[in-house]
């Protein structure tokens, strides 16, 4: 269908679909996995210079990853969480992302 | 091998000309290798986005939308690191692309020599081991240098 033609459809209206908005609206949590491959100082590193966080904190979210299989390094709406798993990708990081419960 | 130079406000790398050849070689070969992103051995370099394999649909807006991207960058940063591999003194911004290079070599190298957290430490018996035991030693060094400065 060409954009044109649309212009003569008539306009549909919608109710709120209040069931999809709150799934939309839930927050995501991006998740860091272990892997055998990363190195504990690279994975540190990583954990300071995109998120800022003190030594220490990435340095104790790092042992999470190696000690526990994973950690949670962010919070937030889903845009946010993409661009942090994307970042943390391009660092090399296996990153995913779900729904924050 | 890096140190930060405050009062020039560079890296200043100290590597063998024999070394620095290798870097350049080896980022080609990667750069070959990033022609067929979809790879088996690049698996660790683009992963999936969402947690639940189950969500096709998000996982392949994800993939659309951010696949292209992510390849490019490597590539550019492969490129900066083969145009700078000669280079004494480098910006903060092409360590930074020396890091994620190498790292990413150095995964897909991982996942092709099946590198397991128990692996004892042993003298290498194959080229891609003797280039991925020469790569953690260059990663863990710009690390190093970089994690100083943050």
């Amino acid at each position: 269908m060409s954009p044109l033609s649309m212009s003569t459809a008539p306009v549909e209206t919608r109710e709120p679909d209040l069931g999809q908005s709150t799934e939309v609206d839930r927050p995501w949590k991006v998740l860091v996995w272990n892997d055998p491959i990363n190195t504990m100082t690279y994975v540190r590193f990583v954990f300071q210079k995109l998120f800022g966080y003190s030594k220490d904190r990435a340095h104790a979210l790092m042992l999470d990853v190696h000690l526990k299989g994973k950690a949670v390094v962010s919070h937030g709406a889903r845009e946010k969480a993409e661009m942090d798993v994307f970042r943390l990708h391009e660092h090399g990081l296996w990153a995913t992302m779900e729904h924050d419960s | 091998m890096l140190r930060w130079d405050d009062r020039a406000g560079v890296y200043r790398v100290n590597l063998d000309d024999d070394f620095r050849r290798i870097l350049n070689e080896l980022m080609q070969q990667f750069l070959a290798l990033l022609d067929d992103p979809g790879a088996p051995i690049l698996y660790r370099l683009f992963p999936p986005a969402y947690s639940d394999p189950g969500d096709v649909e998000r996982q392949d807006e994800y993939r659309r939308l951010m696949m292209e991207d992510l390849v490019e960058r490597r590539r550019a940063e492969c490129q900066t690191v083969m145009d700078t591999a000669a280079e004494k003194k480098l910006t903060e911004d092409q360590v930074l692309a020396w890091s994620r290079s190498i790292n990413s070599l150095r995964l897909a190298l991982g996942t092709y020599l099946e590198v397991s957290e128990d692996d004892e430490p042993r003298p290498p018996e194959s080229a891609e081991e003797s280039a991925y035991q020469w790569l953690s030693w260059l990663l863990e060094e710009t690390v190093d240098a970089l994690a100083r400065r943050v």
